[in-house]
């Protein structure tokens, strides 16, 4: 059964570099929880640190309520499926399964019976005697899965291990590692740069930058509330627009930009005066009625992209900023092409205004 | 420091650690360095009979240095046997090139693999047994002699053994493998692709070679030569088996030295060829500009 | 352009002709000389086939008490090169400090110091400070000075294409060291080790340099040879250079039909 983890103000130092600075988090047992960021943010790190390659320079790491400082890797109840998978290529797949269980010393007749069991649950039936190089991608990611669970640990890790896979592939699996997770109940921690795995199959997602934890949160918070400029600027697509915040009404604020004024929602309640950035998803903006007043954007339709369910439509605004929106494809939507001149406007409570941070370039 | 120790242990456990510690530290102290060190405090001290050994003899000098530096028979053992090492080094480039590039560039499949046997087999038989093969052939009857006499060439039989070509000749016999496979092997990681290019650009294969094939095998010509030259220099077998004491090798003095027990000047002698391989390799990297590459067999 | 391309190639073909000539012919002497009953090791006069050269080589006590010696040093030459070749390997592959080229430069050093310096290194080592007198064991240590280099370049070079990775999941899975050692590491270096074993073999039978200087009085089959080439030249050599010559292409073809055998496997 899964175990929670404790990751309390954790600092990963490399000389003068920090991989990983203040980490905490607590993750449930039980939980599928995702680490998201873009490359060299350090969520391999604190990986290889929750299953023990290396302890941290500072802070403390709790598995089910016990510190791991000083328990090497193969004494913690945690097993890992690294991003090339790591499979022994002299051993048959079974080999690689019962590979944790014959170091342990289970008795032969009980760790075949086991291997049977986890190639039944990863669907790998009549592989066994297989040479791992005789296997296809997918495969040798079952394998991999299969071997790390014949340990029965109490925490998965999983290290970006679909990004080797193609489209489909990857797909079908994260459904497959979502399902087994939920069947089996142990706590999932798993890595990527990629957001749409992260937000569909995570039960919570923490958003990180350089070494830092942006924020914690079920998909759907960070997606719609996003706590730093970072994060709305990283998960998912937005539009954005510099300014200062010329005034508070309550839980919104106006921002003031070039390309005109804005009321939005201020989760950081940041007060009047300060820079900032206002950011708006596309499928909030919309075309203007006539009757619209405020959050008006007068733009020329610069490209248009049919994509099926949905259009997606950059403009330029009179400042020659670039945005975009989407145009949903259920009939409601006006009929525009590139080169009119159109007015569209947002809800303030789908744009929010965040303390300028650092944002990634969109 | 101590995140070294710490690493260490977590990736190979206490015991690997140990081991490789232990292993390589007898190696290199009691095995590489002491043994050196020792050979060159022997140069140092005169030759001391048993009882004189910690008393008030037993000091250190440079005696048996400069006995080499006044001794005008050994300095000329000794630069002859340069001269001729730097011949046999030659001579072995000069034959060995064409080899290595034909192994390498132009010779195909299951061709490369029979070559590669035929330079092979030869090696895997003792050295002085086919040194002794020449020692045959150069012999006053032997085939040499005989087959220039069959052809009007000469009258009597030539003492090939009074001079130093039969040495020369019998140590570029027994060491070509070293200088064929170090160019081939920097030779076999070039691309073909550039020689056809520049061949289709019009360039003369003299000057294919000579601007690029030279230049990228410099690494592995610089370890031909230096390998063969110190195997020229410092070999006892080819001079013992073909030589005559007219043509004495300077690695056939210090083995004088040491029949006489006069361990101290044989030390000494040693550690001037010991020097004299450090210089010519030196001398070497400098010409190829290459930086210490490995060796690889 | 075709006639310039068959020039090529007679001029290529007559170079390696010449080449392997000079290469083979030496030897083919030597066979046949093996077995003219001459006194005088030479191809003319020839004086009849026989094999009484082999007959007296087979009776000479020296060569055989010198080929056991060739055997027992060989054997423990590889009984020490071998296991301090894997430890300098590890060494220089997988930890890494400041001062690691350095020690490289030093672990490899005796491939580039010429034989004999070894062997009277070692000789004066171990019968001056060492009281032990030059022998079959300070034979074994000389030699062994720079065939555990061999072995170590030979075994690093394979193992530093090792997927780290492996052990770092075998450890994941619950594995001890001595586990992932065995089970992870060592069948990984096994080619390595198992040429490591063969090359250290070779090179210790064969070597003359460094033996004769560390090896005092006692005799390997080299040394005999070297001894016996210079005083007193009987065919009896000959027959025994067949020997080798025979046992070499035996050799040679068996390693070739392996060969061929395990890329047959291969497919």
């Amino acid at each position: 059964m899964g175990q929670d983890v404790n990751i309390a103000d954790v600092s990963m130092r490399f000389g003068d570099f920090y991989a990983a600075r203040d980490i905490n988090v607590h993750i449930e047992a039980g939980e599928f929880f995702s680490f998201l960021g873009p490359s060299g943010c350090g969520k391999t790190t604190l990986l290889r640190l929750v299953s023990g390659f290396m302890d941290p320079t500072k802070g403390q790491i709790k598995i089910g309520g016990k510190d791991m400082i000083g328990i090497g890797s193969n004494n913690r109840p945690t097993a890992m499926i690294f991003q090339n998978l790591a499979l022994f290529p002299l051993m048959t797949v079974t080999q690689n399964i019962g590979f944790g269980l014959e170091v342990r010393g289970v008795p032969k007749a009980e760790r075949i019976k086991k291997v049977e069991e986890l190639i039944e649950l990863v669907d790998l039936r009549g592989a066994g005697n297989r040479k791992v190089s005789e296997l296809s991608g997918g495969q040798m990611q079952r394998v991999a899965i299969a071997r790390a669970l014949a340990v029965s640990p109490a925490v998965l890790l999983l290290d970006e291990p679909l990004s080797a896979l193609d489209l489909k592939l990857r797909h079908h699996m994260r459904a497959e590692l979502r399902n087994i997770q939920r069947r089996t109940g142990v706590t999932f921690i798993y890595i990527t740069h990629d957001q749409t795995e992260a937000l569909t199959m995570s039960d919570r997602v923490g958003v990180m930058s350089i070494g830092k934890l942006e924020q914690v949160a079920e998909p759907d918070v960070v997606y719609n509330n996003p706590a730093t400029a970072f994060v709305a600027s990283f998960v998912g697509e937005t539009n954005r627009f510099q300014g200062t915040i010329s005034g508070i009404d309550g839980e919104y604020a106006v921002l003031n930009t070039a390309s005109g004024s804005f009321s939005c929602k201020n989760p950081q309640h940041l007060s009047q005066g300060e820079e900032a950035t206002i950011f708006i998803r596309p499928e909030t903006v919309f075309m203007a009625e006539e009757s619209t007043a405020s959050n008006l954007l007068t733009c020329g339709i610069h490209n248009l992209s049919f994509e099926g369910a949905y259009a997606v439509v950059t403009i330029k605004n009179e400042q020659g900023q670039l945005l975009t929106m989407r145009l949903n494809n259920d009939g409601t939507a006006p009929r525009v092409k590139a080169g009119d001149n159109v007015k569209v406007t947002f809800n303030r409570e789908n744009a929010f205004v965040l303390k300028n941070g650092d944002s990634t370039s969109a | 420091m101590r995140d070294f120790w710490k690493n260490a242990i977590r990736d190979l456990g206490k015991i690997g650690v140990a081991y490789i510690l232990i292993t390589v530290g007898v190696w290199m102290v009691f095995m590489i360095l002491i043994p050196q060190l020792i050979m060159l405090n022997y140069s140092f001290k005169p030759m001391l009979a048993l009882r004189d050994i910690g008393g008030p003899k037993d000091v250190w000098t440079l005696k048996n240095y400069i006995v080499f530096f006044t001794n005008k028979l050994h300095m000329a053992i000794f630069f002859k046997t340069i001269w001729s090492s730097i011949i046999v080094t030659s001579v072995a480039l000069a034959i060995c090139y064409p080899i290595a590039f034909y192994l390498a560039k132009v010779a195909r499949g299951a061709t490369v693999g029979l070559v590669m046997l035929g330079l092979v087999i030869p090696y895997w038989i003792n050295e002085l047994l086919r040194l002794f093969a020449w020692q045959i052939i150069l012999a006053d009857s032997g085939i040499m002699n005989q087959l220039l006499i069959f052809l009007g060439i000469i009258a009597d039989p030539i003492n090939f053994r009074a001079g130093n070509g039969a040495v020369v000749l019998g140590m570029t016999y027994a060491y070509i493998l070293f200088m064929v496979f170090p160019i081939y092997n920097v030779m076999e990681s070039l691309d073909r692709n550039q020689l056809d290019a520049a061949r289709d650009l019009g360039a003369s294969w003299l000057r294919i070679h000579r601007k690029i094939v030279i230049p990228y095998a410099k690494p592995g010509i610089a370890v031909g030569c230096t390998m063969t030259f110190m195997l020229a220099a410092g070999t006892v077998a080819a001079p013992q088996l073909l030589g005559s004491p007219s043509s004495f090798w300077f690695t056939q003095v210090i083995n004088t030295n040491f029949e006489c027990a006069n361990w101290n000047q044989g030390a000494a002698y040693a550690t001037l060829l010991m020097l004299l391989c450090i210089i010519f390799m030196f001398i070497m990297l400098k010409i190829f500009k290459v930086g210490l590459k490995e060796l690889t067999q | 352009m075709k006639s310039s391309q068959s020039i090529f190639k007679i001029v290529i073909g007559t170079y390696l002709a010449l080449f392997f000539a000079y290469m083979f012919l030496p030897l083919i002497f030597m066979t046949i000389i093996a077995f003219n009953a001459n006194n005088v090791p030479q191809i003319t006069p020839w004086k009849g086939f026989t094999f009484m050269w082999f007959g007296e080589l087979a009776k000479d006590e020296q060569m055989w008490s010198a080929l056991l010696n060739s055997f027992i040093v060989a054997f423990s030459v590889v009984a020490i090169s071998v296991p301090i070749g894997l430890g300098g390997a590890l060494l220089l592959t997988r930890l890494q400090f400041k001062a690691r080229d350095f020690v490289y430069g030093v672990l490899v050093s005796p491939i580039l110091t010429p034989g004999i310096i070894l062997g009277i290194s070692t000789f004066l080592f171990w019968d001056s400070y060492m009281n032990v007198p030059g022998g079959l064991w300070t034979a074994i240590l000389g030699q062994a000075t720079f065939i555990t280099a061999y072995c170590m370049l030979l075994i690093m070079s394979r193992a530093q294409r090792f997927d780290l990775t492996q052990e770092e999941a075998a450890f994941d899975l619950g594995a001890t060291h001595r586990q992932v050692f065995w089970r992870i590491t060592l069948p990984f270096l096994r080619p390595a080790l198992i040429s490591s074993v063969a090359l250290a073999f070779m090179q210790s039978f064969d070597n003359y340099n460094t033996t004769l200087f560390a090896i005092g009085v006692e005799q390997t089959l080299p040394i005999y040879i070297g001894t016996k080439l210079r005083s007193f030249i009987s065919p009896a050599m000959n027959a025994l250079a067949v020997i080798f010559i025979a046992l070499t292409i035996i050799g040679a073809i068996t390693y070739e039909l392996r060969r061929r055998h395990e890329m047959i496997k291969a497919g």
